[in-house]
């Protein structure tokens, strides 16, 4: 049974239809991608399935669940996490802060047991900073554990936010745009963290990226959305050959994969 | 750490030992007992007292945030607030009586701490809670009951001690009551709307004495009850020679720092909970927040219910301290005050709230009124200052440029909240715990309560 199937979607601002009617399925255990000009819908498409839109038509099932419609936290504590294009930390609070936040479905502490101190909340608060230890440690960031979040360099805030993402035990993880701004060796470096996330984890993957190396190089299937509609989907032989999307791209980037 | 280290780095060479090892031990108890023993020494209302009195204060929260063992700060708070304060207010009533007023409003700013500063929601009716509490027992405790129903008559004045848990109940629901219909509105809006309710709570105080007399309306309620004294044939006892006024002063006194205490206790933990995290993420960026699974309105609620049950607590407090409320006493202005000793101290600091809280009522109750007698006499004597300036009108005048030079020059606050390695101090210890308790499980298991 698929992970994740969202189907029919459409998204209305105002006269601009940002996307639509869109169909999309995510099988458990892959990394696919979903690409697309400046302005196509990539983002608010993200945006409907985690919740932060309501769609004005179709449905979004996960894991086995009808989410349409539910409110972000909800699909959040329910397993799917995401990071933002415009990197969107805490930024006045630690690194380790951070991961900590994205822990909150999974810690039970009571407001009772909080006041009152108590032996499970002390025990549940240092097995909370072991786990953010070691996914600080996953990606790479253990050593910034107490600096702010605002204060660290760009690569290493998209590393927090996929930690913070992970410390929510989720099934499926949402990257949007996760290399936007590196060089060439941090991207490298992203790329392997993001395989890394399937299959030391298990965690299904979607991928909005602009870089057409790093998509074509780790995808197994890939969605193409222009102008808010789906235009291709396929694997990735099949997306560098498709006549559409080299148009839509006008020979750039996927064009040079095609020839 | 790296950031911003070379610009503090003097400040902090000078601060480090002095809030921790063996020297910050003996720099506590040397600055204790030398504010002591000034204190004591200068029993009269002067200036000088006053800054002494601030200093001797701050000597608490400096305590408060030394990293001492916790017996060393109790042993400390003992003697500073519960013997040497008591005592100097023997010497000198009014400012026992400054101690207590200031102890209340620092619990109110604690608590809209958690409101403002936590959770980042801007409350500008936060005096509607303690109005909530004050006019709970001044309606109770009074004939202004069998206005409402004759057969009932005013509670027993020990029912004070559970009106207490009333008022923080009481202070509750209706912290939830406004949560529920503004916590979906942001920023300025729900500025605009908790001020509304602010004073619509005062009005309605105002104007509820027709057709039902329940608040007295604008003359207020007088004659609020006081607890029975406790323990007084003891003290008396022991010596102290005391009408029933001075014990009612030593008496809350007392008790509000009991309050203070608890809150202080009730707002660290909770900062360093998830319940913290989640609303400080709010306050940071309420998507990202959401996208963390955390559910905003419920969260702004706690924020609310918790803040304003404080308020209702202290509202029980006061009103039976005061023996007299009125509806002004709960005015916009009183929001704004507590407002600005949260945003003076420092918002989301737990040291920098009471600081702020002490320092404001200081400047209201203390110096500025003596700064105004100050520059009145000042003028008698002929100095160049005109007739028609008033210095006594004033005071709210240099209470605002207080505020706004401080704003420019210190926006975070005096004692922002700071990033504490202490929380991993904690945690270290926590740790071993943690092995300790994988080592001995079977009773671990037994002793887990
Ligand atoms: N909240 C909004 N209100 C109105 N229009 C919006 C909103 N969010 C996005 N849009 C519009 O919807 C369209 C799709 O935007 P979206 O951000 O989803 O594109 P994208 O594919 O993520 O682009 P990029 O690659 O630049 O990130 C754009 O035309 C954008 O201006
Ligand atoms: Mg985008």
């Amino acid at each position: 049974m698929a992970l994740l199937e969202a189907t029919n979607i459409t998204k209305v601002f105002g006269g601009l239809v940002a996307v639509n009617d869109v169909t999309f399925t995510v099988e458990p255990g892959s990394i696919v991608s979903v690409i697309g000009p400046n302005g196509a819908g990539k983002t608010t498409f993200f945006n409907v399935l985690t919740g932060i839109y309501k769609p004005e038509k179709g449905r979004v099932i996960f894991a086995g669940q009808d989410i349409t419609g539910w409110r972000s936290d909800q699909i959040a504590a329910l397993g799917m996490r995401r990071t933002f294009q415009n990197i969107r930390l805490f930024g006045n609070m630690t690194v380790l802060e951070n991961v900590l936040v994205g822990m909150h479905v999974h810690l039970q502490a009571s407001i009772w047991g909080i006041i009152s101190r108590g032996r499970n909340m002390l025990r549940e608060e240092a097995k909370a900073r072991n786990k953010a230890m070691e996914l600080l440690n996953f990606v790479g960031i253990a050593d910034k554990r107490d600096e702010l979040a605002k204060n660290l360099p760009y690569g290493d805030q998209r590393r927090l936010e996929i930690a913070r993402a992970l410390a929510g035990e989720p099934k499926l993880i949402l990257l949007d745009e996760p290399t936007a701004g590196m060089n060439p060796h941090e991207t490298a470096e992203a790329t392997q963290l993001i395989r890394r996330l399937r299959d030391d984890r298990g965690i299904t993957v979607i991928l909005i990226e602009h870089d057409m190396r790093l998509v074509m190089s780790i995808s197994e299937r890939i969605s193409v959305l222009d102008y808010g509609s789906k235009i291709a989907e396929g694997d990735v032989q099949a997306i560098r050959t498709n006549p559409r999307v080299i148009e839509a791209y006008l020979g750039k980037g996927a064009a040079d994969y095609a020839a | 750490m790296t950031t911003g280290a070379s610009s503090q780095s003097l400040w902090q060479r000078v601060t480090a030992p002095l809030s921790s090892g063996p020297t910050a031990y003996a720099f506590l108890a040397f600055y204790v007992l030398i504010c002591s023993f000034l204190l004591l020494t200068n029993p009269r209302t002067e200036l000088s007292t006053d800054i002494v009195f601030v200093l001797f204060m701050l000597s608490m929260l400096v305590a408060y945030r030394a990293r001492v063992a916790t017996w060393f700060k109790v042993v400390l708070g003992v003697i500073a607030l519960g013997i040497v304060l008591p005592y100097f207010g023997t010497l000198n009533p009014f400012y026992i009586d400054v101690a207590t007023q200031a102890g209340i409003f620092t619990a109110l700013a604690l608590g809209l701490n958690v409101v403002v500063g936590f959770a980042g929601l801007l409350d500008l009716g936060y005096v509607a809670f303690f109005a909530v509490g004050a006019y709970a027992w001044g309606i109770f405790s009074t004939t202004q009951i069998s206005n409402i129903n004759p057969a009932w008559g005013p509670v027993d004045p020990v029912m004070f001690y559970p009106f207490l848990i009333i008022g923080l109940i009481l202070g509750l629901i209706t912290g939830v009551l406004l949560g529920l219909p503004v916590l979906r509105l942001r920023g300025d809006y729900l500025a605009i709307v908790t001020l509304g309710f602010g004073e619509v709570i005062r009005v309605v105080a105002n104007n509820l004495d027709r057709p039902i007399n329940i608040t007295n309306g604008s003359q207020g309620i007088r004659d609020i009850e006081r607890p029975p004294l406790v323990l007084v044939d003891l003290v008396r006892n022991l010596g102290v020679v005391a009408d029933d006024n001075r014990l009612y002063q030593l008496f809350f006194y007392y008790l509000v720092l009991i309050i203070v205490l608890l809150t202080v206790i009730v707002v660290a933990r909770l900062k360093n909970s998830r319940i913290g995290r989640a609303w400080e993420a709010i306050r940071e960026d309420e998507v990202a927040a959401v996208a963390q699974g955390i559910p905003r309105v419920r969260m702004k609620l706690l924020a609310f219910a918790i803040g304003a049950s404080f308020a209702g607590v202290m509202g029980v407090v006061f009103a039976s301290k005061q023996l007299f409320i009125n509806p002004p006493t709960f005015d916009l202005l009183r929001s704004i005050n507590i407002l600005a000793m949260v945003i003076l101290g420092g918002m989301g600091s737990i040291p920098g709230a009471m600081l702020g809280a002490i320092i404001v009522t200081m400047l209201d109750l203390q110096i500025l009124p003596r700064l105004a007698s100050v520059l009145r006499e000042a003028q008698a004597a002929g100095a160049p200052i005109p007739r028609q300036f008033d210095p006594t009108q004033y005071q709210r005048l240099f209470f605002g440029l207080l505020l706004v030079i401080m704003m420019i020059f210190r926006p975070e606050g005096l004692w922002p909240d700071e990033r504490r390695r202490e929380e991993q101090h904690e945690v270290e210890i926590t740790d071993e715990e943690l092995e300790a308790d994988k080592l001995t499980k079977p009773t671990g298991a037994e002793t887990g309560r």
